[in-house]
């Protein structure tokens, strides 16, 4: 095997372990984690592989033709940018899986869980693996649908499963938006991968679509992000079990937008309306998300307000444009992902083995549960800017990069040092309080959660402490080659845990002593916050449901409108329309037939012939009752047939002799069946529009015919069908030969109709002859009201 | 309709007309006939069985439901396309041999079992149409 198809494997390892993973978890109970734990780990070992060439600055690639027509492989890139997510994805990846196998012991749906969740770690690995930008659209919306999946795990409830539908249309909705951005992309260029796009940087930003291509790229990029205003649906994705909410709702699944925007950097970076939108954007969110962290009180929520807090910061550094700010965002990104995975999955633990996770219930756990008070507070520090520890790191990197003495960066600095100390304030909330002070009653009597819960936060928080002080090792492997790839060239990481005196450690400084002071404010703040937003009254969540609903209500009723279920509108609106389009063209374009010549020697049996056929016609019109409506058009039938046959073409005749002869005996058995009184009568202003209709459409087809018979006739086709019938498909009918052998393919597509219409009108025959019960008519506003 | 001279008549005229249908189906590569034509005249002499004798006395006449009849048909016909996958040419090509039986060289090829299928959907869609539409009470 060679080491591009050990990539492949291991790309679609995740899949082939979801399918497992039910079967394993009814054998071995809960413990299947550790076995399904070595998927992850595999993977994280074989791309662990790659480090060294990385580390060189090189990149891997390689990949299968997929659509070779168009130009479309399945094709990865390995760079330090998705090194570095491939290796978080799959490290947490594994603590995810056995946090979830302590978290959901004894669940009945546990092998669905594992499944779901192996499912999405296969599509988020493709997502940041890919170089074809179809197959990134392909696992981006896959890491949609898994996320639904995951989120609406517990359907059972309606609020899972308005948060599952919620993140699907905005992030489903948004990668519509970014598939419509690659192609114009891909237009742009004539590059449909990413490894070959930087070199068409000039040419994308100097095109007139390039505004166009940015709007529709950022729209995927922040919607999958939860950048402001489409926040909304991250902290309602909390309704997924925690595992959940620590591995896509932190760690990974969420910075898909963020590794999008930074892939493009390179090729759509630095211009004018990068360095606006994108900022603006960031800043928003992180300021925006601290406050409404702050103002929470369920653990989960305050720490998913952080994260949209902090994938801002991510969007505005990836922006901002200043030396640093790069290597800055890769730091952060890394740093976020460690501490962030842990505290959500402590914030599970407390859950798990106290009832609950509203922090003012929570108090005095920290003798109860030690250990996860250590990985809290370890986390936090991360999280708060605190050294030793690696977040302490990234903020100073991110200070560094805004350290300038512009009113742009000082603006932005204000914005970062406010949304950092109010996130610092929720972390201490999240990691301090619920083990200080007086021991509070817990719904269940608290104690340390089992080795499989404490586990995965231990690791990250280690990682966290130790990636601090072997920073050396961690730029040259991990931050350098991805703040490299992300800038499109060479660049190095250097900061680390000696002293430096400067504008960036003044800021840490002051963040840290504002952090202090919002959470000893914490309550006076949650009130104030809560305040201000009930005042507002409305917000995006609220807009979403006004949304959907008057998306219901707007489908409901133009179908109302459009299919009022009375088959004669259908026929008039049909046959007007099809009136209108027959005789408007030759007016329009002045292309009427000219009047026909009448032959001078028509046999007279072909002139009695076609006069029986108006006879019957004139039958059928002044007919008293339907039957001889009906056996009266039969005659027309007849002659038309007798006409084919006269002019040689008898296997036309003959079907049409046939199908007059069924139609006669199906179109009485209708009447019989659908009990239709003998007789049609209607007042005269009802039949004369009907009349005319019929009348236009006549005059139509007779218009068009003309029109068509004064072409000279092309015989080309018939010349081929007569000449090949009896040499190449043995047959001399050539009708019959087109029927089963040239156009065969036709032929099979014909029959499959035949055969499907059967099916419905037996169904609608059987509908009528069963009972008469209503159907639903999915009335929005008659459903919003039996609620 | 109960008619004594119909249900007299009725069996011979079915019986002949169904033979025809065949022979037209048959016959169709060569001369105007084929599935369609046949089996629209198979499914007119049900239909007079069924007006003779009633629809319950059709349905036992042709074993099958009708509209198994038409699934039959259509499976015939995609199997027919799909043989010449097997010989690697493509989709719907003419497959031909001519085996020599009791001293006649006989003609078979896959188009005569497209047609076969042709002739089963359209037996088996419009009778099946044609006799649940004949049925007064529950089907």
């Amino acid at each position: 095997m060679s080491v591009a198809d050990l990539t492949f494997l291991a790309l679609l390892s995740p899949f082939l372990g979801a399918i497992v993973a039910p079967l394993l978890t009814r054998i071995l109970g809960h413990n299947a984690a550790w076995v399904l734990a070595l998927v992850p780990v595999a993977i994280f070992l074989h791309f662990t592989g790659f480090s060294a060439e990385i580390a060189r600055g090189e990149v891997v690639t390689g990949g299968y033709a997929w659509l070779p027509s168009f130009n479309v492989s399945f094709s990865w890139l390995v760079d330090g940018l998705s090194l570095t997510f491939i290796l978080l994805i799959s490290g947490i990846g594994a603590l995810i899986v056995l946090y979830s196998g302590g978290y959901l012991k004894g669940h009945p749906h546990q092998g669905r869980f594992f499944s779901f969740l192996l499912m999405f770690m296969g599509s988020m690995l493709g997502l940041v693996a890919s170089d074809s930008f179809l197959m990134l659209f392909v696992f981006w919306e896959l890491t949609s649908i898994t996320s639904f999946l995951l989120i609406g795990f517990d359907h059972q409830r309606e609020a899972a499963r308005r948060a599952a539908l919620q993140a699907l249309v905005v992030t489903g909705g948004g990668g519509l938006l970014l598939l419509a951005g690659l192609i114009l992309l891909w237009n742009i260029s004539g590059i449909n991968q990413f490894s070959l796009l930087t070199a068409f940087a000039p040419q994308v930003k100097a095109s007139p679509f390039y505004l166009a291509a940015l709007i529709l790229v950022l729209g995927g990029a922040f919607t999958k992000s939860a950048q402001f205003p489409f926040h909304f649906w991250l902290p309602n994705a909390m309704e997924a079990p925690t595992p959940v909410s620590a591995y896509l709702h932190s760690a990974t699944m969420v910075k898909a937008g963020v590794y999008l925007v930074m892939r493009l950097y390179p090729v759509m970076g630095g211009t004018a309306e990068w360095q606006i939108i994108l900022p603006v954007f960031g800043g928003a969110t992180l300021v925006i998300g601290a406050l409404l962290a702050v103002r929470q009180t369920d653990l989960k929520l305050m720490l998913a307000y952080t994260t949209v807090s902090s994938l801002g910061l991510l969007v505005l550094l990836t922006g901002f444009g200043a030396p640093y700010a790069i290597e800055a965002a890769a730091l952060y990104l890394v740093a976020h992902s460690l501490f962030k995975g842990a505290l959500f999955m402590v914030a599970g633990c407390i859950d798990h083995e106290t009832g609950t996770r509203d922090v003012t219930r929570l108090g005095g756990l920290r003798s109860a549960m030690p250990l996860t008070f250590a990985i809290a507070l370890a986390s936090a520090a991360s999280m708060g800017g605190l050294p030793p520890f690696f977040g302490f790191l990234a903020k100073e990197e991110v200070y560094t990069a805004l350290s300038a003495f512009d009113g742009r960066a000082i603006t932005f600095a204000a914005l970062v040092v406010v949304g950092n100390a109010l996130m610092f304030s929720a972390a201490f909330a999240v990691a301090l309080k619920p083990f200080i002070g007086k021991r509070v009653e817990t719904p269940k009597a608290a104690h340390e959660a089992p080795v499989l819960l404490w586990l995965g936060p231990a690791v990250l928080a280690l990682a966290g402490l130790a990636a601090a002080f072997l920073s050396g090792t961690v730029h040259t492997l991990i931050s350098s080659p991805m703040a490299s790839a992300i800038a499109g060239e060479a660049r190095a990481v250097a900061i680390s845990l000696e002293p430096h005196v400067g504008m960036p450690l003044m800021l840490s400084v002051l963040t840290v002593v504002l952090g202090i002071g919002f959470y000893l404010g914490l309550a006076r703040l949650r009130a104030g916050i809560a305040a201000v937003l009930a005042a507002i009254g409305w917000g995006p969540d609220r807009g979403f449901d006004q949304v959907m609903r008057g998306l219901v209500r707007l489908s409901s009723a133009v179908t109302r409108r459009l299919q009022n279920g009375r088959l004669d509108t259908y026929m008039t609106a049909t046959f007007a329309l099809l009136a209108v389009v027959l005789i408007a063209p030759p007016f329009l374009y002045g292309e009427l037939a000219r009047a026909p010549v009448f032959p001078q020697d028509i046999p007279l049996h072909e002139l009695a012939i076609m006069a029986i056929a108006v006879i019957g016609l004139v039958a059928v019109v002044l007919a008293q009752d339907r039957l001889t409506a009906i056996v009266s058009l039969g005659i027309q039938g007849f002659s038309v047939a007798v006409i084919f046959l006269l002019y040689g073409a008898p296997d036309l005749a003959f079907t049409q002799f046939m199908i007059e002869t069924l139609a006669v005996v199906i179109l009485a058995l209708v009447m019989t069946r659908l009990k239709l009184s003998p007789s049609d009568r209607r007042p005269l202003r009802e039949t004369l529009p009907d009349a005319a209709i019929a009348l236009a459409c006549g005059l139509g087809a007779t218009l068009l015919l003309l029109k068509v018979t004064e072409a000279p006739f092309d015989t080309t086709l018939s010349d081929f069908f007569n000449h090949y019938a009896k040499t190449i498909a043995h047959g001399a009918n050539v009708v019959n030969v087109i029927i089963v052998d040239f156009r065969g393919t036709d032929t099979l597509g014909e029959i499959a109709v035949v055969m499907i219409a059967a099916l419905a009108i037996l169904s609608l025959v059987r509908l009528r002859a069963g009972s008469l019960r209503r159907i639903a008519d999915n009335d929005p506003d008659a459903e919003e009201a039996s609620r | 309709m109960r008619s004594l001279i119909l249900r007299t008549v009725a069996p011979l005229i079915v019986g002949l007309m169904v033979l025809f249908s065949i022979f037209v189906l048959l016959r169709g590569h060569n001369e105007p006939g084929g599935g369609f034509i046949g089996g629209l005249i198979a499914v007119a002499a049900l239909s007079i069985y069924g007006i003779a004798f009633g629809v319950e006395t059709v349905r036992r006449a042709i074993v099958f439901h009708p509209l198994s009849i038409a699934g039959a048909g259509l499976l015939l016909a995609t199997l027919s396309g799909l043989l010449s996958m097997v010989f690697h040419v493509p989709f719907m090509t003419g497959l031909w041999v001519y085996p020599v039986i009791l001293g006649e060289e006989v003609p078979l090829s896959s188009v005569m079992t497209f047609d076969i299928g042709v002739y089963l959907v359209v037996v088996g869609a419009v009778t099946s149409v044609a006799l649940s539409l004949e049925e007064r009470g529950e089907d």
